[in-house]
């Protein structure tokens, strides 16, 4: 045989679209058939969408209520602070974009176009000004964050550690009525700003307490793990909704009565707590799947059991439990909506008193559609953008 | 400060148990400073288990085990003093996959040591220099190949600035063509005057380098002395066996 030493070029698929239909849609007689059953089905399901969404559907509910829908009874002279608070919010996902994401075009994109995006739907002027003045702001925090140096990178982690503070701080307000910034009671904040509150504190404070049960749970010390092991337990086994009755009705009833908690406080603590039980758990199965060789040879090289788990282990558990990690932090945005069943006026409470008033009986179709998309976008945005995150820390791939 | 010559390892009667298994059955061993030693044995035969006794990772149940003057008791202070005067190379290299070369070699001078991190990154860099992978700092170990990675795991546990080197197999996980640039660092380690015990079944490193050797069956040492005598005139029959074994093909 006269075999040669020569690289062949990798076979090369030929493409086309009727070759493509041909393999892939149209391969067997069965197929042929499914492909037009299916193809029968998706016209008929999309053309009743159609029709509904644009012939039949009153989406005025939504217009006249678009307010209602986003921060609840807020004063509207105030909202202004919680525009700046999103701008705060939006310069500082900019300048992240620009110095940590630079080949991310689409994600970039995608993310400081939003705002305006939404100029398309239906708010009034007023906001659709604030939005065009948010992707601006958007813009400018990623021309600033590409063009600094790496110095800048740690007041952009600080800014991101102070954010949530900061947008609490300006939502609820810190002067007397006649200051220029009175105080809104947490009794007026509703909407998917209430709904985004309860989430984002929900998470940022149940992921520590979460790690920390965690390696309470593996613990060498008895009662550290025996009460670890008895919080998850208890907290697992019982649904949310219970959480938040005791926390709205049954904890009035044990305090002293001059003694008022707020309600907005008492949902997000129930929150924070039933997360934290279930992202233990999670965290326990990343640290389980780190080799026993990895502690082995930090123990060796003289580390502490702390600067053994900050250093070496916590970082590969967590980079392996993202996609479970993220799971659990859309679970919690979606769990908020409880609330609405203890009396709070998050984004399905608004959508409850909406539906009471008399002009929008019988408009359910319209109005859960609405907050179901709300809830999509957001849900979907937190699942693609922890995509790319995996990407760029190179999870699976090593 | 120790002198040449002087004791730095001395085992006394030790005793290990998993459970009802009794892995080590009465081992004791004295090791003077310089001193290569080779620890040898079919699996299962207590010599890794051994090995790791010395830093506690395993921990002893009976005798004593005494390393550069301080006593391997529960005390974690006196575990933490011991460990930072020994490093570790293990099988499996164990190198930290989410950290560069750079970052596994400086983490524990920096952390543990206190050192400055340039310090730390000098000291690092010329100890990739002597393991011969200078060029290879930023990348991340998942990038080398075994006998790279198991370079710079020698490095990493160098940076610490031991007295005692341990190696558990170094070369057991390595293709063939990779064992020997695993080996040519540890011989000229062992010439630099490092008091090393290695675990494993390279007889050509042992013939080259080491001091005394000590052979290991189902818990106990069996047969030790120098590398002249465990070859030429083994007297034992499980030594010859082993030796015949593995010095067969």
């Amino acid at each position: 045989m006269t075999q040669s030493n020569t690289i062949l070029p990798p076979l090369t698929e030929r493409s086309g679209v009727i070759r493509w239909l041909r393999k892939n849609l149209f391969g067997s007689w069965l197929d042929a058939i499914l492909t037009i059953i299916g193809a029968f089905i998706i016209y008929w399901a999309a053309k009743g969408l159609f029709t509904w969404v644009f012939t039949v559907a009153e989406w005025q509910v939504v217009a006249t209520n678009m307010r209602l829908f986003m921060i609840g009874q807020y004063p509207l002279e105030q909202a202004w602070r919680l525009w700046t608070a999103l701008g705060f919010l939006m310069f500082l996902a900019g300048n992240s974009l620009g110095i940590w994401a630079r080949k991310s075009y689409i994600t970039t994109i995608l993310l400081l176009a939003f705002p305006a995006l939404l100029t398309l739907f239906p708010f009034g002027d007023e906001p659709r000004k604030w939005l065009i003045i948010l992707t601006v702001v958007g813009v400018i925090g990623w021309g600033v964050g590409r063009t600094a140096s790496e110095k800048l990178s740690r007041i952009v982690i600080f800014g991101w550690i102070i954010s949530l503070p900061i947008f609490i701080l300006l939502t609820r307000g810190f002067t007397p009525e006649d200051g220029i910034m009175p105080i809104v009671g947490t009794n007026l904040w509703g909407g998917l700003l209430l709904t985004f509150l309860l989430t984002v504190v929900g998470i940022i404070f149940s992921f520590p307490l979460g790690v920390l049960l965690a390696l309470g749970r593996r613990s060498e010390l008895p009662a550290v793990r025996f009460a670890s092991i008895l919080y998850i337990e208890l907290v697992r086994g019982v649904p949310l909704i219970t959480i938040f009755f005791m926390a709205q009705l049954m904890l009035p009833l044990f305090l002293p009565p001059n003694i008022t908690i707020d309600r907005v406080l008492r949902a997000m603590v129930a929150v924070t707590l039933f997360s934290a039980a279930y992202l233990a758990e999670n965290v326990r199965g990343g640290l389980q799947a780190i080799p026993k060789g990895q502690f082995e040879a930090a123990h060796a090289l003289g580390l502490g059991s702390f600067q053994t788990m900050y250093f070496i282990i916590l970082p590969q558990a967590l980079r392996l439990i993202i996609p479970i990690l993220v799971g659990q932090f859309i679970a919690v945005f979606k769990d908020t909506a409880l609330v609405a069943i203890v009396g709070l006026f998050d984004l399905v409470g608004i959508a409850k008193t909406v539906l009471a008033q008399p002009d929008f009986l019988g408009l359910q179709r319209e109005v859960y559609v609405f907050i179901s998309l709300i809830y999509w976008v957001l849900s979907y945005g937190m699942s693609y953008l922890s995509q790319q995150l995996e990407i760029k820390l190179g999870v699976g791939k090593r | 400060m120790t002198q040449e010559g002087e004791i730095i390892i001395s085992v006394k009667d030790v005793h290990k148990w998993y459970g009802e298994y009794h892995a080590l059955k009465g081992v004791g061993m004295e090791v003077k400073k310089g001193e290569v030693i080779v620890i040898f044995g079919p699996s299962g035969s207590g010599k890794s288990t051994f090995i790791r006794t010395i830093n506690r990772l395993e921990d002893h149940q009976r005798g004593q085990i005494i390393v550069h003057g301080t006593e391997l008791t529960h005390d974690i202070r006196n575990i933490e003093a011991i460990r930072m005067d020994t490093g570790m190379v293990f099988q499996q290299f164990n190198l930290f996959p989410h950290l560069t070369v750079m970052q596994n070699i400086v983490l524990s001078p920096i952390q543990v040591r206190k050192l400055t991190k340039a310090k730390a990154e000098e000291i690092a860099m010329q100890l990739l220099e002597r393991v011969g992978i200078p060029e290879q700092a930023h990348k991340f170990p998942g990038q080398l190949s075994g006998g790279q990675q198991q370079r710079v795991a020698i490095a990493r546990a160098l940076a610490m600035q031991p007295k005692i080197m341990l190696f558990d197999e170094p070369t057991s996980a390595l293709d063939p063509e990779m064992i020997k640039e695993v080996l040519d660092v540890m011989v000229e380690l062992a010439k630099s005057g490092m008091t090393m015990l290695v675990v494993t079944h390279e007889m050509g490193f042992a013939r080259a380098v080491a001091d005394r050797m000590f052979f290991f069956d189902e818990g106990q040492i069996v047969e030790s002395g120098t590398p002249e005598e465990i070859f030429k005139s083994p007297k034992e029959e499980r030594t010859k066996l082993f030796l015949s074994q593995i010095l067969s093909h």
